[in-house]
Formats: structure tokens, sequence, C-alpha cells
């Protein structure tokens, strides 16, 4: 009887559900997994920055060195990001709405700064572009300086942001097909109109997603950037090479000031990403086609 | 407007889409291109939108040559199965669309293009949606504005490719009888594609039979399904049954019997073709007699599958539906209208 009785009520469950035990140590173990992992260095980057008080902390971010760092981020991102738009949406505009050969070998291409490591793309632009190189001296005889210097750092930027916006568009416009297009161009439309009006509306959330993602990591990148730099204080320093500048100079309380900048915009890419994905989850091809 | 499409052939990536197809449509005329899938009929319509660019031929719009003339150009209108509404935009604004993109020197003022499209949301019976967007409306409400749309820059020619593909069966129906009184009351050229021939059979003025890549037979609904001319369209256009058989000197028989027909012009091996309403039932004398294999009442008449000649053919009768025709009884009947297609 009593076995009929626990086998009727094992049959409610869903076969997919694990026993209650099972559930909560998954949990347990996820949760302090990114409790040491995620949260304790967010915090300690925070207590560290404010540890000599709020006044150290913006002194630190006053000093000459941090503010250059800061402004050169932002300058490398503001040419790397747009560029990064226009080549993302060119791109993935060739790969899901015409059909050509080699598109395997393009959508290939584009994930490749994904899978080599920053360094090596960084020690490729000192290759192309080094003093031992054909291009540099050439270059150079103009006046044109690559490597140590902001254009060699724009370049290495963009290298390593290059898929964030084409790897989110890709999907999202072959799932859209072609047929909104073609009913504008019918309508008369031309293909700037087309272009404005329909296409650019209807893939808009998913470039907001890519261009999110594409600047954090075009703020953040540190391997790429460190190889072509040079390292000229208040000249090529961004800011992560600047936090670590500081760092190994035992300037602890600007390391940690400059480093809270990075963390904050980290965190809020998070937050702008999770309203986004929680908004507009079905115009985003990343996050499934829930309705 | 008058479309003509002379010899046209399309290819994709050298596999044949269309052969050599030409076909007149006259103005006004509600034509339907029918066919199964993989016959070319939405290739053709594609390529009379602008849409495709033919490989060989040429597509007369009137008495100018189209051939080379963008999609733009060509002042069409076209309706997509799966709609194809612009989903970030009021269906007010859907319908404004095309109007509004025009260059300055020929769009109408603002109040001009809203008051042209509330009219013709009127038409499509859908005022008081006009602030609503796309994802708010029925599939049948969707395609009604579609067609709005595409009525705004006042085509000359409006096609439609499989427009009540993805309704259900309720909707489809309703939505065919108020096209056809669209049509009637704007007179576009229209030129729809379907592979539902009931709805062709209803809608159009006249239809176009398509198969792999080829027009079989153009002409009215009554001539199409009356008047097959070749075992593909009878097949295909409403219910058939065929039978393997032989002419001599106009007598038809089937194997070593003759089955009461007489007066065919062929000779020799022949695929008889008949419909399952053009039966006669007949006592004695020479017919064609079948084994009741199973038999079901399909509304007002009773359809009955017959064996004939022990298991070697199988037929499809339409009897009252209070006939009896229990399983293993003998049946003996003969069509009243047939058809006689060379045996290949």
């Amino acid at each position: 009887m009593a076995m009929a009785i626990n086998s009727s009520a094992h049959r409610l469950v869903s076969p997919t559900n694990e026993p209650t035990w099972v559930r909560w140590t998954l949990i347990l173990v996820g949760v302090l997994f990114m409790a040491l992992f995620l949260v304790l260095p967010l915090v300690a980057v925070f207590s560290e920055a404010f540890r000599q008080g709020i006044g150290a902390y913006f002194d630190a971010l006053r000093q000459p060195d941090a503010l250059s760092a800061i402004r050169l981020t932002l300058l490398v991102a503001a040419i790397a990001v747009p560029l990064n738009v226009v080549f993302g949406i060119a791109a993935s505009w060739a790969i899901a709405k015409y059909e050509f050969k080699g598109k395997a070998f393009l959508t290939t291409l584009i994930d490749l700064p994904f899978s080599v490591s920053p360094v090596i793309s960084g020690l490729v632009y000192v290759l192309l572009f080094g003093s031992g190189s054909l291009l540099g001296p050439w270059l150079k005889s103009y006046g044109i300086e690559i490597l140590f210097a902001v254009p060699g750092i724009v370049l290495a930027t963009i290298f390593v942001t290059f898929p964030f916006v084409a790897r989110e568009l890709i999907p999202l416009m072959q799932d859209q097909g072609t047929g909104d297009e073609e009913a504008a161009l019918s309508l008369g439309a031309s293909g700037w109109q087309t272009f404005w009006r329909v296409t650019l509306p209807n893939i808009k959330w998913g470039l907001l997603y890519g261009v999110l993602l594409c600047n954090a990591r075009a703020m953040g990148e540190f391997g790429a950037v460190a190889v072509v730099s040079g390292k000229i204080r208040g000249q090529t320093t961004t800011m992560p090479l600047q936090v670590e500048m500081f760092y190994n100079e035992y300037q602890g309380t600007a390391a940690f000031a400059l480093a809270s900048l990075l963390a904050l915009l980290a965190l809020v890419t998070l937050v702008l990403k999770t309203v986004l994905e929680w908004r507009f989850s079905d115009e985003l091809a990343a996050t499934g086609r829930g309705h | 407007m008058e479309v003509r499409v002379e010899n046209v052939r399309k290819e994709f990536d050298r596999f044949p889409a269309l052969h050599d197809v030409s076909l007149d449509i006259r103005s006004g005329e509600l034509i339907a291109l029918l066919g199964p899938s993989g016959s070319g009929k939405t290739t053709l319509l594609r390529l009379i939108a602008g849409l495709e660019r033919p490989t060989a031929g040429r597509i007369f719009f009137g008495d100018t040559d189209a051939s080379e003339k963008s999609v733009q150009e060509r002042n069409i209108g076209f309706v997509f199965q799966h709609y194809a509404l612009f989903r970030h935009m009021t269906i007010l604004e859907n319908v404004s669309f095309g109007l509004k993109v025009r260059p300055r020197s020929t769009r109408p003022p603002a109040g001009e293009i809203r008051r042209r499209a509330m009219e013709l949301l009127d038409l499509v019976q859908l005022s008081g949606l006009e602030k609503r967007y796309p994802n708010q409306l029925s599939g049948g409400q969707r395609q009604r504005v579609a067609l709005a749309r595409a009525l705004a820059i006042e085509p000359g020619v409006l096609l439609l490719d499989e427009p009540f593909g993805a309704l259900d069966a309720q909707v489809r129906r309703e939505l065919r009888k108020w096209l056809r009184e669209i049509h009637d009351r704007t007179g576009h050229t229209t030129v729809f594609v379907t592979h539902d021939q009931e709805e062709a059979l209803e809608l159009a003025d006249r239809l176009c039979v398509m198969s792999q890549g080829k027009i079989e037979q153009v002409g009215s609904p009554d001539s199409v399904y009356d008047k097959p001319t070749s075992p593909f369209v009878f097949g295909f256009i409403g219910e058939s049954s065929e039978l393997p058989v032989s002419v001599d000197k106009g007598d038809i028989w089937l194997g070593d019997r003759p089955i009461g027909i007489a007066g065919a012009q062929a000779q020799g091996q022949q695929r008889l073709f008949f419909r399952p309403h053009d039966i006669e039932l007949v006592e004695g004398g020479a017919a064609l007699a079948g084994v009741v294999a199973s038999s079901r009442r399909v509304g007002g008449t009773r359809r009955v599958e017959l064996d004939i000649g022990g298991a070697a053919h199988r037929v499809e009768i339409d009897l009252p539906f209070d006939h009896p025709a229990a399983e293993r009884s003998q049946i003996a009947f003969r069509p009243k209208r047939w058809a006689l297609f060379p045996a290949t």
C-alpha cells in the first residue's frame, strides 16, 4: 500500500525535475562560486579604492596620468565602436540577405578575434607596422606613427572588438529574412529609405545590445593594447594599462580608483544588457525567440 | 493594365525554375497561378513584380517593356504570404508608407496621405484600428492591412503570393469572398498565387495551372475543370480516378472487357480519367464493375472506393448518401464524362 502511494506521488513529479536536495546543492554550488569569483573581487575593488576616504579617491582620479588615461580610453572607444557598428551592419547585411561564394568563410573570419589570444592580435600589428616591417618605415617617412601611438591602439581595439556587433546582428537579420525589405521596395522606397525606415528600426535593439558589449570590451581591452601601446605615460596608456602601472608603482588607491571606474562601466553594461534582454527579448537574437 | 510574359526562363544556380513561359494577363482580370509547390508559380509572380530578374525572356506592362525596370519603377502592389508588415509602425503608418517615401515632387501633402490611408482602411474594414501595431492584430486583419498598404500606391497590377496560406480555413473562406468584392469594386488587374485549387476555382476569372516550371493549361475555372488538357491538370484540379485502358475502333476496353463507352477518337493504349461524380450506375450491359472496398459519407454524398479487376485498380465514385453500398457488394457504373490521354 505504502509503495503504491509512493509511486503515484512519484509520477506527479515532472521527469526532468531532480530531488530537492540535488536542486539545493546545485544552487548552493552556483551561488558560492559566483560569490567567490565575481562578487568578492568586485567588493574588493571598491573597498580598496575607498580605503583612504572619498577625498583620496577623487584626488587619485584627478592625477594627470589618470585623466589622460580616461581621455584616451574614451577617444579609442569613440573611434572603434562606430567603425565596428558600420562594419557589423554591413557584414551582417551581406551575410544574412545575400547568397555569395565564400559566405561561410567570411562568417568564420568574423569570429577570428574571439579565438585568437589578444596578445597575438597585438603582435600582429607590431609585425605589420614595426620598424622591421615594410609598412612601418614607409608610413614613418610620411610622418605617420602607428605603433606606440594612438592609431595602433585604435587598430588593435577595432580588431579585438570586431565580432560583437556582427555576431549579434547576423542571426537576427537571418531570422527576419528579406520580406520587409521586399515589401518596402515594392512600395517604391529606395535602397536608403528601406535601410533607414525598415531595416534599421527592425534591428535597433539588437544593435544597441551589440554596441553595449562592443563598448565594454573596447574600454576594457588590455592584452592587444598593451603590446602596441608602448605604455608611454600620459600619452599611450589606456585605463586598464594605467591601472597596472599604478599598481606596479604601489599606488594602491589610484590603481583601484581607476579600476573602480571600469568595474562601474561593467555594472552599468550589465544592467542595460539585462534591461534590453528583459524588455526586447523577442527582438534580440542572442536570447532566443520566446514569446 | 495588361501584363504580357514572353518566353520567360529563370534559373537559380543553374537549376531551372521556369522553362520558356508565356502568359497574357488581361486588363482588370483576376487570374490565379495554381500549382503544387515547386511548380514555379511564385517565381513567375516575383518575376512579374521585379523581385527576381529573368534569365531570358521579357515582361511587358501594357506596351512598355518592363524587363529592365526595377521593382520600384514597375508600380506594382505586392502582398506577401506572411504579410511583411513593418512591425515598428502603426497600421496607419504601414498603409501610408508607400506614399510617404515618394520624392517630394510627387508626394501628396501629409493631410492627403492620411485621408487616403484612412479611406483604404475603411475599404478593408479596419477603421478604428489605425493606431494599433501589427502584432496586436489577428492574421486575417494583418493580411487586410497588407492589401490596403499595397493598394495605397495605386498600383497598375496587384500581385498576391499565397495571400491566405498562413490563415485558418474559416478566415480563409471569408477573406476569399472579401477579396473578390474588393477586386470587383476597384478593378485592379490582379494575379494571385495559390496551391489551393478550391480557392482558385472560387475566386479567379481565369486559372493558369503550372507544373514543374511550365504552364499546363490556361482558361476559365469551368473550362479547366471540365476540359483538362493534360493528365496532370485532370489529377490536380478536382478529384479524379485513372484506369489504363485500350481503345479499339472507338470502343474502350479494360483488360479483356469493353466498359460500355464508345466514340473514342484515340487508338491503342490509353489512360482513362473521370471524376467521381461524373458517373451513372447501370444494371446489366457493358460497364465497369467493381467490389466496394470502403464507403464513407462526405456531407451530402457517399464516397465509395471500388476495386476493379480483383484489386488491380482502385477508383472512387460518388453515390447518393442513402445508397447502401455495403462492403464487398458489386457495383456497376459507366463514366458520363471522361477523357483519354495516350499512355506513356
